[in-house]
């Protein structure tokens, strides 16, 4: 069915009229990437509008460099296949940079793409492989697991002081990146994993998986899906009497997980990449501009999708042109500072790999609001 | 015994869900001899109708659960006769699967551009309230699911056996050309076996989305399963479906909770391929002879 999908968008692709612009004298063609629908539609959905935010907010000063962003949002049906399919057809326009996708297995087939074509591509992908492949066009705009893991386990060996704690993991290049990762950093702790279970990516019942939970009486459950099945994980777990310590990173803790999954996340806890909830003012002031123009509470995907216009922005006046292999070489080892770019909202490096660094927070879940308790430096700040 | 018992109980509470969709498919199979591919999504629009009442006209929940009811037996029962089945039927069995095959596309990508492609809260149906079985904790909403899917059955149990209409609809599907010959209005009786199917799909859409969340994609595993469930049932028989639902319910659960859940995708499968090459009737169907 995949396959069948995936010839259709290209036969389509090859027959319609020419939705994929191509920069012009007065534009510059930066095509998005995203999921749009299927089982990675929430963080899609997210990462746009955060990119639409950014867009029209430069665009109304006009734009880059003089040129006006011509920003087309491009569904991949969060399908890697289909990924690969649009950024093919993308790159034959010359794009100044690509965005998107989020979705990490999508991210590693069209990062290869982007690399033949020596075209920057920024990513909402967190799986750590992306960033170890000597790729030197792909970049982070949030942390990778390699850097977020160490962080979440600090925090199950020494905030909830946890002994043996339980994995529930989504089986896509993102949910096997983290749960390596994760068990791999227990291990380093003396933290058994006394459980340790696979999911479906759009699994709607858990019920089997919450009880596998239950029976080992973990002292934490460390929770590693994409929204919506966390949100669905979170119901049934509290459906059950689940009472030990609900774990996450960032996506658990997200406002759209809060929202669909209501009484039940009350209570998680964890790592948080990125939150408009974050006790930072320009994170604050962006959830409230996002609020105001698409009526709904950003995620940390939105804060990802803005940030990189801006990061774009930045690089680009700063070598004063539309190079993209410029444009990858200096981002290398550049820190920018929001007194330098205010709409990268926070201090950002990025290292050789493309891997981000900023700072992060510890939050947990009340009275369905996420609450930050605790401000954590960037890596290279240690 | 705890867990067992809790995932018994959830299994049937989703069992009978794909019970309610799979017994759409038997009826509608012994009415028209085709197969409606939409049928997953017929599951997952009327939740969206109930969605649009509370947020459009601004209804309260259990008075939008009657409009979704009412809009899905108008939509998915007497428009889906009328505007595709009727018109398509005469040209043959396959250019109907096909078109339903096409519906369910276009029901989806409808939902998915009209109203949202994110997952959307449902209200429950029940307070969040457990109560405790032979020391399992099982959720009140689980067995409130179960108990309305066994009543909704047993009350189409009850009709199709002992109400002079539902004894004609039965006529008809059995053998329509005696059934005209008897002065059984055999349009009318297909018609009310359509729409009874769209109020099944459209109480199994209310009971499931506060558990599965709305969303244009739950078609895709529920019309699955339902189609699995009837074929492991017995595709010609209502009562075959019923059990076949229950039955892959339950066995998913165990299968994921006991076996593997890495695989667990691949037991109802294997299940169907044993059904298939064992008892191709199913486990309550009854064998049917052709002359070629």
């Amino acid at each position: 069915m995949n396959y069948m999908r995936t010839m259709m968008v290209c036969a389509l692709s090859s027959v319609s009229a020419p939705t994929f612009a191509q920069s012009t004298a007065t534009t510059i063609y930066m095509p998005d990437l995203a999921e749009l629908s299927g089982a990675g539609a929430v963080s899609g959905t997210n990462w746009r509008d955060g990119i639409i935010m950014a867009v029209e907010e430069l665009n109304a000063k006009g734009g880059i460099l003089g040129k006006k962003l011509d920003v087309p949002h491009i569904d991949t049906q969060s399908d890697a296949a289909i990924a690969r399919a649009q950024t093919q057809k993308v790159l034959d326009n010359d794009p100044y940079v690509v965005l998107g996708p989020v979705f990490s297995g999508s991210v590693l087939v069209t990062m290869e793409l982007t690399r033949q074509a020596e075209i920057v591509e920024f990513t909402g992908g967190e799986a750590a492989a992306i960033t170890q492949k000597n790729n030197p066009y792909i970049f982070r705009t949030s942390f990778g697991q390699q850097f977020s893991m160490p962080k979440i386990a600090n925090y199950v060996r020494d905030g909830v002081k946890a002994k043996k704690v339980a994995v529930v993991w989504v089986n896509n290049d993102f949910g096997k990146g983290g749960r390596d990762f994760f068990t791999a950093e227990m291990k380093k702790r003396n933290i058994d994993v006394v459980a340790d279970i696979s999911t479906e990516s759009g699994q709607v019942d858990f019920a089997a998986d919450v009880v596998k939970v239950k029976g080992v009486n973990a002292d934490a459950i460390f929770v590693y899906t994409n929204e919506e099945e966390s949100a669905r994980f979170l119901r049934e777990a509290r459906k059950q009497g689940i009472t030990a310590p609900l774990i996450g990173e960032t996506t658990l803790l997200s406002q759209k997980v809060i929202d669909l999954a209501g009484p039940a996340a009350n209570g998680v806890k964890g790592h948080v990449g990125l939150t408009a909830e974050a006790p930072v003012a320009s994170f604050q002031q962006f959830g409230v501009k996002f609020k105001q123009r698409f009526n709904y509470a950003s995620d940390h995907n939105a804060i990802k999708g803005y940030t990189a216009i801006y990061a774009i922005k930045y690089v680009t006046e700063k070598i004063g042109k539309f190079d993209s292999k410029l444009l990858a070489k200096t981002l290398h080892g550049l820190t920018i500072k929001p007194a330098d770019e205010a709409g990268i909202l926070l201090e950002a490096s990025w290292d050789q790999n493309g891997d981000i660094d900023r700072q992060s927070f510890l939050g947990e879940v009340v009275n369905g609001q996420q609450k930050i308790v605790e401000i954590l430096p960037k890596l290279g700040a240690n | 015994m705890q867990s067992f018992i809790q995932l018994f109980v959830s299994g049937l509470a989703t069992g009978a869900i794909y019970a309610l969709a799979a017994v759409g498919f038997t009826l509608i199979w012994q009415t028209s001899q085709t197969i409606n591919f939409a049928q997953g999504e017929f599951v997952m629009l009327p939740a969206f109708f109930v969605l649009a009442a509370m947020d459009i006209f601004g209804l309260a929940f259990p008075a939008a659960c009657f409009v979704g009811l009412a809009a899905s037996m108008l939509v998915l029962g007497v428009l889906f006769k009328r505007g595709i089945v009727d018109f398509m039927l005469p040209h043959g069995v396959l250019p109907l699967v096909i078109s339903t095959i096409a519906l369910s596309l276009l029901l989806k990508e409808s939902v998915k551009t009209f109203y949202s492609s994110q997952a959307q809260p449902f209200p429950p149906l029940t307070s969040d309230i457990d109560i405790n079985i032979l020391g399992a904790i099982v959720s009140v909403q689980s067995v409130f699911v179960l108990g309305a899917a066994i009543a909704a059955i047993a009350a189409l149990h009850l009709f199709l056996g002992h109400t002079g209409v539902g004894r004609q609809m039965q006529a008809t599907a059995q053998n329509p050309a005696v059934a005209v010959l008897l002065g059984i209005p055999t349009k009318r009786m297909i018609m009310y076996t359509f729409v009874i199917n769209a109020g099944l799909v459209g109480l199994a859409s209310i009971l499931i989305s506060p558990i599965y969340l709305a969303k244009f994609t739950n078609g895709d595993s529920l019309g699955l399963a339902a189609f699995v469930a009837a074929i492991v049932g017995g595709f010609n028989q209502v009562r075959g479906a019923i059990v076949g639902g229950l039955v892959l319910g339950v066995f998913e659960n165990l299968s994921a909770a006991y076996l593997s859940s890495s695989y667990r995708g691949a037991f109802p499968m294997i299940l169907l391929v044993l059904v298939i090459l064992f008892r191709p009737q199913g486990l309550l169907g009854r064998v049917e002879e052709r002359t070629v």
